[in-house]
Formats: structure tokens, C-alpha cells, sequence
């Protein structure tokens, strides 16, 4: 197959042709890791768990964010072309490689962390599995910080500021904690001019999210729920 | 860029227009039912202190809709400061606000 690899920094860079052979059950990640063992080892690229829990090896495939070390050459082959660049909306640092200190800076911003309402001498509180707060944040808990929604979102492509939306369903995740004691935080947090309510409901981070989660529902409960606190404040 | 205070402002000015638009779509489909010329829509809307109220609020949520509308829209594509976009959303808003106002006084007023 016709590999074109995206090799360059943050300055510059083009994409460079590789003949790469076919092979059964042959990954993205494959194909990368065997130009880089075969072809050309000064080849920069990221991965580390190989089985989709890391979340370190994203890159845009064919122009879309894929998670490369699940997803299937013969999949998403076009002929026998094949066209594999950074993450999109992230810094390049070299090759294939991005800077995600953008898209992890911004889950602190989104306030994506725990507030805690006890202390270790208290017993610990049971959550039933189907109260509606546990629901709606196991909807969103299983992210591996991919940064594939980010990549695919053209809210952060137009606004540079936007939290995006993994950090964003983070939030919506510890403002369904019944633990956590700081909701208003969060909600003030997302509510900047960076904030959830600058989402156009596209819907790329859904369609693209390796996990097949729905970061769109979550920016659309904290649309809500910030709404709602707006209209609570000025009682 | 868009923070909770204006996209609630724009939600709830969305809220004013969404029957209002309505009123206006299905007044003018009743009134031109049997002809109706210039001359007599203004007879009916000048001096009318119900008109000037109906087309009053709407151009004053129309005014801060659009305004707020056309700051996103700018906002991605230029990639305007954030100052800049408070001062272009402003404009637009005095903009729309005269425009519309002129308007409406027009028709209503005597």
C-alpha cells in the first residue's frame, strides 16, 4: 500500500510517500511502527499500551482522528492509499507526535477534579448503580483521553480558548458525582468565555470517540445545568 | 467568547422572537386575504400603541440575538481579542437597535 506520513515540526513539513507491505489484521499503528523499524527509524510517533486503554496513539487517518492501535488498515484503506498525519487542533512537536499539554491544561481549567465532602474518618457513602447522577457520569467515564473528539471538534479549530470536549465531559462526570462537594465550581468553571456554551452541537466528538461516547451530551447537561443556576443565582 | 450571561441573553431574546415571528407571519397571511394596500396597513398600525409594542420588542430582542449571533460568527473566523468582540457586538447591537427603531416609529407613530 501507499503510505503518505505526515514529517515535519510545528514550523514545517510535508508529507513523505512509504511502500508499506499488506498483512492480515494489520493495524494503523502496525503500519507506522513498520516504517519506523524498516523505512526510516528517525520516524516520530507516540503510543504505549497497544490494546486502546492509553489513549496515547491518536493521529488523523485519512483526515480523521482514529485511535491507531485499534483501528484496521483494511477498514479504513482508500484503494491502497493511506494517509496518516498528527492530531489535528494540537501543536506538532515533530512527525506524528503533538503537544497535548493544550488539551490536559484544559481539563484543570474545566475544574474536571474531585471536591471532596468527607474525610477519611467518615464511612464511606454507597451509590446505587442506576440513581440517575451515577448513570449520567458512568455515560462519560470511560474516556482515555484520546484527545480524538479534540481533534475532531471545529469549535476548538475556530476558538482556541474552547475547553473542548473531553475535558468538558470530565466536568459534566464530577458535577454528577453525589461525593463531590463543589458542583458551583464546575458550573463556574465551564461557563468562561471558553466555556460549554460556545459548543455548535456538531456532534464531531461523538461520531469520532473511539469509546463510543457522546461528549455532545455531556456539554448539553452542562448547558442545562448552567442555565438553570443562572436563573437560581438571581432569586 | 460566549459565556453564560450572553448565551442566555441569546437564548431568552430567541424565546421573545420565536412567537413574535409567529404573530407577524400569521397577521400578514389573515390581512392580505381580501387585498389590503399600503396606504391601509398604516392606517391600522400609525397610532397604535399595541403594534408599537409588538414590533417594539422585537426589534429590541432581534437587536441583541443577532449582535450576539454575528460575535460568534466573527469571533471563529477572524479570530478577534476578546475587547474587540465586546466593542463589535456592541456596534452591532446600537446598529440594529436604530435600524429597527426607525422602522417601528415609522409604521406606528403618528
Amino acid at each position: 500500500m501507499d503510505v503518505s506520513v505526515w514529517r515535519g515540526d510545528e514550523h514545517a513539513g510535508e508529507f513523505e510517500h512509504f511502500k508499506v507491505p499488506m498483512q492480515e489484521s494489520q493495524t494503523i499503528l502496525d503500519v507506522v511502527s513498520w516504517i519506523q523499524q524498516n523505512q526510516d527509524p528517525t520516524l516520530t510517533y507516540r503510543y504505549a499500551c497497544r490494546v486502546g486503554m492509553c489513549g496515547s496513539c491518536a493521529m488523523m487517518v485519512n483526515g480523521v482522528p482514529r485511535w491507531t492501535c485499534r483501528t484496521h488498515v483494511k477498514k479504513v484503506l482508500d484503494g491502497d492509499k493511506l494517509e496518516v498525519a498528527p492530531l489535528r487542533n494540537l501543536p506538532v512537536i515533530k512527525d506524528l507526535a503533538t503537544d497535548m499539554d493544550p488539551f490536559f491544561d484544559k481539563w484543570v481549567q474545566a475544574e474536571g477534579l474531585h471536591h471532596p465532602s468527607k474525610t477519611r474518618h467518615d464511612a464511606i457513602e454507597p451509590i446505587l448503580h442506576d440513581s440517575p447522577g451515577r448513570e449520567a457520569a458512568s455515560a462519560g467515564i470511560e474516556c482515555i483521553n484520546c484527545s480524538a473528539c479534540y481533534a475532531a471538534c471545529d469549535t476548538v479549530a475556530g476558538n482556541p480558548h474552547y475547553l473542548g470536549p473531553a475535558a468538558l465531559q470530565r466536568a459534566w462526570t464530577v458535577y454528577n458525582d453525589s461525593k463531590d462537594a463543589d458542583k458551583q465550581s464546575v458550573l463556574d468553571a465551564v461557563s468562561g468565555a471558553g466555556g460549554c456554551h460556545n459548543c455548535h452541537t456538531q456532534g464531531s466528538c461523538a461520531v469520532y470517540c473511539p469509546n463510543d461516547l457522546s461528549p455532545m451530551n455531556a456539554i448539553a447537561g452542562l448547558k442545562r445545568a448552567s442555565a438553570a443556576s443562572f436563573f437560581k443565582r438571581r432569586k | 467568547m460566549l459565556g453564560l450571561r450572553l448565551y442566555m441573553l441569546q437564548r431568552l431574546s430567541a424565546l421573545i422572537m420565536a412567537p413574535l415571528t409567529l404573530g407577524h407571519l400569521a397577521v400578514m397571511i389573515y390581512a392580505i386575504q381580501g387585498g389590503l394596500t399600503a396606504a391601509e396597513i398604516l392606517g391600522r398600525t400609525h397610532g397604535s400603541v399595541l403594534w408599537f409594542l409588538f414590533y417594539g420588542s422585537f426589534v429590541l430582542a432581534v437587536s441583541v440575538h443577532a449582535a450576539i449571533g454575528l460575535r460568534v460568527i466573527t469571533s471563529e473566523i477572524l479570530k478577534l481579542g476578546e475587547s474587540s468582540l465586546d466593542l463589535l457586538t456592541w456596534a452591532l447591537a446600537l446598529f440594529f437597535l436604530f435600524m429597527g427603531a426607525r422602522a417601528v416609529m415609522a409604521v406606528t407613530l403618528l
